[in-house]
C-alpha cells in the first residue's frame, strides 16, 4: 500500500531529517513508527501526504507522490494531526467533517448521510453540533478523528493520538483504532498504546530505521529501545501484569 | 491583559455562535441582508448634517431587527464598546466651529454645531448597529457564499473567509504568550517596551506556524483555493418582502421627514 524507496529529506540541504528510507506497508496492516523526538517520525507522513517533498520515490496504493496524483493519495490517506486544535478549524464538529467531503465533490446528502454514520460508529453522535471550542481536549481528537473517517479513507496516519489525553480518552481512542479495518501508520511515543493497535514497529533513529519488525518482539527489547532513548512500555515494566 | 486578550477571544466566538441563530432575520437570505445594510448604511450617511429628526426616524430600522433577531441591543453596544467612542468623537470639534443658531427652545439657543455633531454621532452609531446586525444575524461563510453567488472572485471571498478564521488563530497565540510573559513577569503591567519587538515577532512566527498547520490541514482534506460554502438559502418571499419594505422605508425616510409630520399632526 505504502512504498518508500531510498527516499530522504532535508530542510536545509545539510541535516538529513530522513535518511535513504526503505520500507513497505501492506494494505491492511497497523504499523507503529517509533522513536525519540525529532527521529523523523512526523517527516514521514508529511512526506506519504506530500506536504514535504524528498528525495527517493514514495508510492501509495501504486500512485507515487507527486504533485499530479496528490488530490488522488490525499483523499486515500487520512492524516490525523498531533494537534487537534489546527486540524478542527470550522466553527462545528458537522462543518469540519462537511469540509472534506464536500471538496471531494460528494453532494450534500450523500455527505450528510457518511457523517451521521461515522459519528454513530464512534459513538459521537452528541458532538455533531457542538462548538470546536467548546468541546474538550479529548471530544476534540475523536472528532478530529471522525473527520477524517467521514472521508473514508484507504490508510489512516495519526501523529500522536494519545497525546494529552486522560486515561479514559485514551483508553476511548485506543478502542476506536483497534476497531479501524484501514491500513494503519500511527506515529507515537505511547509504546503501551502501539503494542495494543499495531502489528509491526518501526524504529526510526536520526532519520534512519533502526529496527523494523513484529511489535511484541521489538517492545520487548529492552536494549534496542533504551538505546533509541526509548523504554520499554509501562505493562512490561511491572512483572506480573 | 491575559483577561482581555482571552475575553476578545471569546467575544469573538460568541459572534459566531449568535449568527448560527434561527430567527426570522437569521433565516433571510444573506444577499437580501448584505444589499439591505449596504443601503442603510449609504442612506444614513446621506442625510443633511442638520437633519437631526429626519434621521433619528432610521433607529426604527436597527431597533425593530434586534427584537426580531432576538438580540439584545445592549450586547450591541458592548461588542462595540471599543469604536463607539471613536465614532462619537469625530463630531466634537463641530460646536466650535458652526455658532450659527438653527433652534431655539424658549431662551436657549442650539447652534448648527451642536446639531451637526449630533447627527455625526448619531450616523456613525446607526452605521455600526447596521453592521453588527449583519454579522451578528448571517454566519461568514453564508455571506461569502451570497457574495459567490453574485459573482464577487473566489480569491476575495476566501480570503475574507480565512482572514476571519486567522483573527481567532492570532489572538489564541498571543492569549497563550502574554499568559506565559505575565507568569513571568509578576506586578508587571502589560508588556514591557523592551519586549514588544520580540514579542510581535515571536507572535508572527508563531502564528505562521499555526497557519501553515491549518492551511496543510485543508490541503489533506480536499482544500483547492475555493471553499464550499454552507447552502445558501432560496431567496424566499420573506426575503423579499423584507428587501422591499426596508427599501421603501429608507426611501421614505430619505425623502419624507416623518419626525416632523408626526409632530406637525400632534400639534394640529
Amino acid at each position: 500500500m505504502i512504498e518508500f524507496q531510498n527516499v530522504s529529506f532535508s530542510y536545509d540541504g545539510k541535516t538529513q531529517i530522513v535518511e535513504n528510507i526503505n520500507l513497505s506497508i501492506k494494505k491492511g496492516e497497523s504499523v507503529g513508527l517509533i522513536g525519540a523526538n525529532g527521529a523523523g517520525k512526523s517527516t514521514i507522513m508529511k512526506l506519504i501526504l506530500g506536504l514535504l517533498s524528498g528525495d527517493g520515490t514514495i508510492t501509495v496504493d501504486g500512485f507515487q507522490v507527486k504533485r499530479e496524483y496528490l488530490p488522488l493519495i490525499r483523499q486515500k490517506a487520512g492524516y490525523v494531526l498531533q494537534d487537534s486544535d489546527n486540524q478542527m478549524f470550522m466553527p462545528t464538529v458537522y462543518e469540519d467533517m462537511m469540509f472534506g467531503l464536500r471538496n471531494y465533490g460528494m453532494p450534500k446528502d450523500a455527505a450528510e448521510k457518511q457523517i451521521d454514520e461515522v459519528l454513530e460508529q464512534l459513538q459521537l453522535q452528541e458532538l455533531k453540533y457542538r462548538h470546536n471550542h467548546k468541546i474538550s481536549g479529548g471530544e476534540k481528537r475523536m472528532a478530529a478523528i471522525a473527520t477524517i473517517l467521514a472521508m473514508q479513507p484507504e490508510v489512516l496516519l495519526m501523529d500522536e493520538p494519545t497525546t494529552a489525553l486522560d486515561p479514559f480518552n485514551r483508553r476511548t481512542v485506543i478502542r476506536i483504532v483497534q476497531s479501524l479495518p484501514q491500513t494503519k501508520l500511527i506515529a507515537s511515543h505511547d509504546l503501551d498504546m502501539i503494542l495494543e493497535t499495531c502489528d509491526r514497529v518501526i524504529v526510526l533513529s536520526h532519520g534512519r530505521i533502526a529496527a523494523d519488525g513484529e511489535c511484541a518482539a521489538i517492545l520487548r527489547d529492552r536494549a534496542l529501545l533504551e538505546q533509541n532513548r526509548m523504554e520499554l512500555p509501562l505493562c512490561m515494566q511491572t512483572p506480573g501484569r | 491583559m491575559v483577561d482581555q486578550l482571552s475575553r476578545a477571544q471569546d467575544e469573538f466566538r460568541e459572534l459566531d455562535e449568535m449568527a448560527a441563530g434561527r430567527s426570522v432575520i437569521h433565516r433571510l437570505h444573506p444577499l437580501c441582508k448584505l444589499i439591505v445594510t449596504i443601503a442603510y448604511i449609504f442612506c444614513v450617511v446621506s442625510f443633511h448634517k442638520y437633519d437631526f429628526s429626519g434621521l433619528a426616524v432610521m433607529l426604527l430600522y436597527p431597533v425593530v431587527l434586534f427584537q426580531a433577531a432576538k438580540i439584545p441591543m445592549h450586547v450591541c453596544f458592548y461588542k462595540l464598546r471599543m469604536v463607539l467612542p471613536l465614532v462619537c468623537a469625530v463630531g466634537l470639534a463641530n460646536p466650535f466651529l458652526d455658532h450659527r443658531p438653527v433652534i431655539l427652545i424658549g431662551n436657549l439657543v442650539i447652534t448648527g454645531g451642536v446639531v451637526s455633531m449630533l447627527t455625526l454621532m448619531l450616523k456613525g452609531c446607526l452605521a455600526l448597529m447596521a453592521s453588527f446586525l449583519l454579522v451578528a444575524t448571517t454566519p461568514i461563510d453564508r455571506l461569502c457564499g451570497a457574495l459567490r453567488k453574485v459573482h464577487v472572485p473566489k480569491t476575495l471571498t476566501t480570503l475574507l473567509l480565512l482572514v476571519y478564521r486567522y483573527i481567532g488563530v492570532m489572538l489564541g497565540e498571543a492569549s497563550a504568550m502574554v499568559q506565559a510573559y505575565s507568569l513571568r513577569a509578576p506586578g508587571q503591567k502589560g508588556i514591557h517596551v523592551k519586549a514588544w519587538g520580540s514579542f510581535l515577532g515571536q507572535l508572527l512566527l508563531r502564528s505562521a506556524d499555526r497557519a501553515q498547520e491549518l492551511y496543510s490541514s485543508m490541503l489533506l482534506r480536499g482544500f483547492c483555493g475555493e471553499f464550499f460554502y454552507s447552502e445558501v438559502p432560496a431567496c424566499g418571499v420573506g426575503s423579499v418582502l423584507f428587501t422591499g419594505g426596508s427599501m421603501a422605508f429608507f426611501v421614505c425616510a430619505r425623502l419624507v421627514n416623518i419626525a416632523q409630520l408626526i409632530g406637525t399632526w400632534v400639534v394640529k
